[in-house]
């Protein structure tokens, strides 16, 4: 056992897929952002790879966690130890961060939440539902179109005097109304600190409506870089906006402090299969289940030719499967490792 | 005449019983699945709520199946349930369904009204055929709701996930085959003993959540996403505020019978909301405030998108919420809902109601600690 202890996070969003390596005294040792292409399963991978590169002589790891939309598939992935959803992670990862954080704005590729909380501990939280979904991908589009570079557009609505009013109902809108404003002749400057004021009156309307925001506030998610749309925040809501250094990889810090916790709770070996397994095959296929007239599209993912998860159907038919073949998967696991 | 009527839950056993009784040849609709609600969500108005595009889409299947007759609750009061059965045949109609429609209207306090609709398509049965058939069914029910009672609590202990599925499935066919209220009697016990044959392990003090909201919703778990299965998963305690005894008792018979967990239930909302607003909207917050009483943990509303009755309890949540220390999560649902989201949230409440918990009792503790510190 060579190495100092270090616990593993895994965020896998549908736009990022961040890793982070915590020591035991919680610091952050590594941290990745990497685009998930759609190619969840790759993503993790090529991570572990680089991770392995920079640091898998120095550290062991004692813990893994898993969370964004793609836990479930990167638990079985990885190994995790405990799989927790992004609310969780991300409000687990502010309040070690912020231990007197209130309110959480979490902006991320698709997703937006906001998380409240009092004396340490969650209250209340909401996730978009019918719109305020999409902002990170929305403005990396409008920057495109726009000819900004992404990492510059907040920069430039800071210069901004006279802000244009863009309808921010939802994208599409938002998204032909900034087009008759550019069509109008308004300046860059101006449309972009415009649809970043749109964007954070959108998230105030459709997401936090009705929760009570106080300070201190943390603003994190990939979004958070956008100085625009921190000042856009602190302006509609008259208070200072802190954005952690960590603000783009929150949910994977958030996954490796849930790993420590579990692990301390109640110690084991850990689940984790090792940097190798960015070299191991990883096969998903489907079926559709013809049981009954919902036909079901259950997934299969195989490592190594050995199935080693099943999910997707309704009724508990395939969960059952997957315990027996799980168990006989991993004896053939160990062995073939 | 072959009769239909819409899935609610396992009400299906409870009605299929009653019409089969009656001697009526009866067609039970497949169990909704994606077909059903696709075909509902085809012909039914956008914005009308999820049940009553499934009630269409479980016709247009039984149709298939060779039924003529639908047997529909009506209903009176804002909420606009009560003229779905017209809107239904409306819609069946000019899609050139010659269906006959029954409608069964709570009687407003006349048990008269209701006799002589359900004597209307009996021909003619004797008023004590048509009561001896309805209490079968009603027991029925009574066997159904506490088969679903006790699925809860097995399953937040079951040892392997997923272990309780199958056992209710056996549970409630066994109820279905039962065929006199002696039959009844064995199968109900049988049904429990199956359901308690289930591997279990301990479970130490599980988190204890209460369900409130609109009782379609509640009732049918494909347009809930299976809520009580997933949170039984997860290791919580579920209770739901409705079950189909209740349902039939406050909606087919109205006002001339009052319970009193139904006159606790209006105490509890008064001081929030005193009157009715249709559909379950006394219901949810009375039901959410007994919950904080008696020490849940948590209360999750589910209702289906654009429900005004619900809408009204939604935005008095927040003041419950405060008033007595309950965290709430509130689900509006179409057939948009996704699985992955709603799965997020589930787990995301749970995790708070857990960690809440967690800050307590270490409170708790810290000041019994300090309390003996001073006393010594």
């Amino acid at each position: 056992m060579r190495g100092k202890p270090a616990y593993l996070g895994v965020d896998v969003g549908s736009v990022s897929t961040n890793l982070v390596l915590l020591d035991e005294d919680e610091k952050v040792l590594e941290a990745l952002y990497l685009k998930t292409g759609g190619q969840p399963v790759k993503a993790v991978q090529e991570g572990l790879a680089r991770l392995s590169e920079e640091a898998a002589g120095e550290v062991r790891v004692v813990g893994v966690g898993a969370t964004g939309s793609g836990r479930q598939l990167t638990g079985v992935v990885v190994g995790a130890d405990i799989v927790k959803n992004e609310i969780t992670a991300h409000a687990v990862a502010a309040l070690q961060r912020f231990p007197g954080v209130r309110t959480i704005l979490e902006i991320g590729g698709q997703d937006s939440k906001i998380i409240i909380i009092r004396q340490g501990v969650v209250v209340d939280f909401a996730m978009n539902t019918v719109c305020a979904a999409g902002t990170g991908s929305f403005l990396d589009r409008q920057a495109a179109r726009l000819g900004v570079a992404i990492e510059d557009f907040g920069a430039l609505a800071l210069q901004s005097e006279h802000p244009v009013r863009i309808a921010g109902r939802c994208a599409v809108f938002a998204e032909s109304d900034m087009v008759h404003k550019q069509q109008m002749g308004h300046t860059t400057e101006d449309i972009t600190r415009g649809l970043c004021q749109a964007l954070v009156r959108n998230f105030l309307n459709n997401v936090a409506k009705g929760k009570e925001i106080q300070p201190p506030v943390a603003f994190q998610g990939g979004v958070a870089a956008n100085v625009g749309m921190r000042q856009a925040f602190e302006e509609a809501l008259a208070m200072e906006v802190n954005v952690p250094t960590y603000f783009g990889v929150m949910g994977a810090i958030g996954a490796a402090l849930l790993a420590k916790e579990e692990m301390a709770r109640r110690p084991r070996q850990t689940c984790f299969r090792g940097f190798e397994m960015s070299r191991t095959d990883f096969r998903t296929t489907s079926f559709e289940c013809d049981g009954c007239p919902n036909h079901c599209e259950v997934i299969e993912i195989y490592l190594n030719a050995i199935l080693a998860a099943r999910w997707g159907g309704r009724c508990d038919r395939w969960d059952q499967l997957e315990r027996s073949h799980l168990v006989a998967g991993g004896k053939q696991l160990l062995t073939s490792l | 005449m072959k009769v239909t009527f819409p899935h609610m839950g396992t009400l299906w056993v409870a009605a299929k019983a009653i019409l089969e009784d009656l001697d009526l040849e009866v067609v039970v609709p497949p169990r909704p699945t994606t077909r059903t609600m696709n075909l509902g969500v085809k012909h039914s108005p956008e914005f009308a709520c999820l049940p009553l595009k499934l009630c269409v889409g479980n016709y247009l299947e039984a149709f298939e199946r060779g039924a003529d007759a639908i047997v529909m609750a009506g209903g009176i009061g804002p909420c606009r349930f009560g003229y779905y059965a017209q809107v239904e045949r409306e819609i069946l109609n000019d899609l050139g369904y010659s269906y006959r429609m029954i409608v069964l209207e709570p009687p407003k306090g006349h048990l008269s009204d209701l006799v002589n609709e359900i004597k209307g398509f009996t021909g003619q049965r004797s008023l004590r055929r048509i009561y001896q058939a309805a209490l079968f069914g009603y027991r029925k029910l009574g066997a159904l709701d506490a088969i679903e009672r006790r699925t809860n609590q097995v399953r937040v202990d079951e040892a392997a996930r997923g272990g309780t599925g199958h056992a209710v499935q056996k549970a409630t066919a066994l109820i279905d085959r039962a065929a006199s209220m002696d039959d009844l009697k064995t199968a109900l016990a049988r049904g429990l003993e199956v359901l308690d044959q289930v591997p279990r392990k301990e479970s130490g003090d599980p988190l204890k959540i209460g369900l409130v909201g609109e009782v379609y919703m509640l009732l049918e778990p494909y347009v809930n996403l299976d809520i009580e299965r997933q949170l039984g998963e997860m290791g919580v305690l579920v209770e739901r505020h409705v079950y189909l005894t209740d349902w039939v008792r406050s909606h087919l018979t109205a006002d001339f019978l009052r319970f009193d967990h139904e006159r606790e239930m209006r105490q509890a909302a008064k001081p929030y909301l005193g009157h009715w607003v249709g559909g379950h909207g006394v219901e949810t917050i009375g039901n959410s405030v007994l919950y904080a009483r008696r020490g849940f943990d948590g209360v999750i509303q589910v209702a289906p998108l654009t429900c005004m009755p619900e809408i009204v309890a939604r935005s008095l949540l927040p003041v419950v919420s405060q008033d007595h220390g309950i965290p709430f999560l509130s689900l509006f649902l179409d057939e948009h809902a996704g699985e992955a989201g709603l799965r997020t949230r589930l787990e995301a409440f749970v995790d708070l109601l857990e960690r809440r918990r967690e800050q307590r009792r270490r409170r708790a503790s810290t000041l019994s600690l300090e309390v003996a510190g001073h006393s010594r």
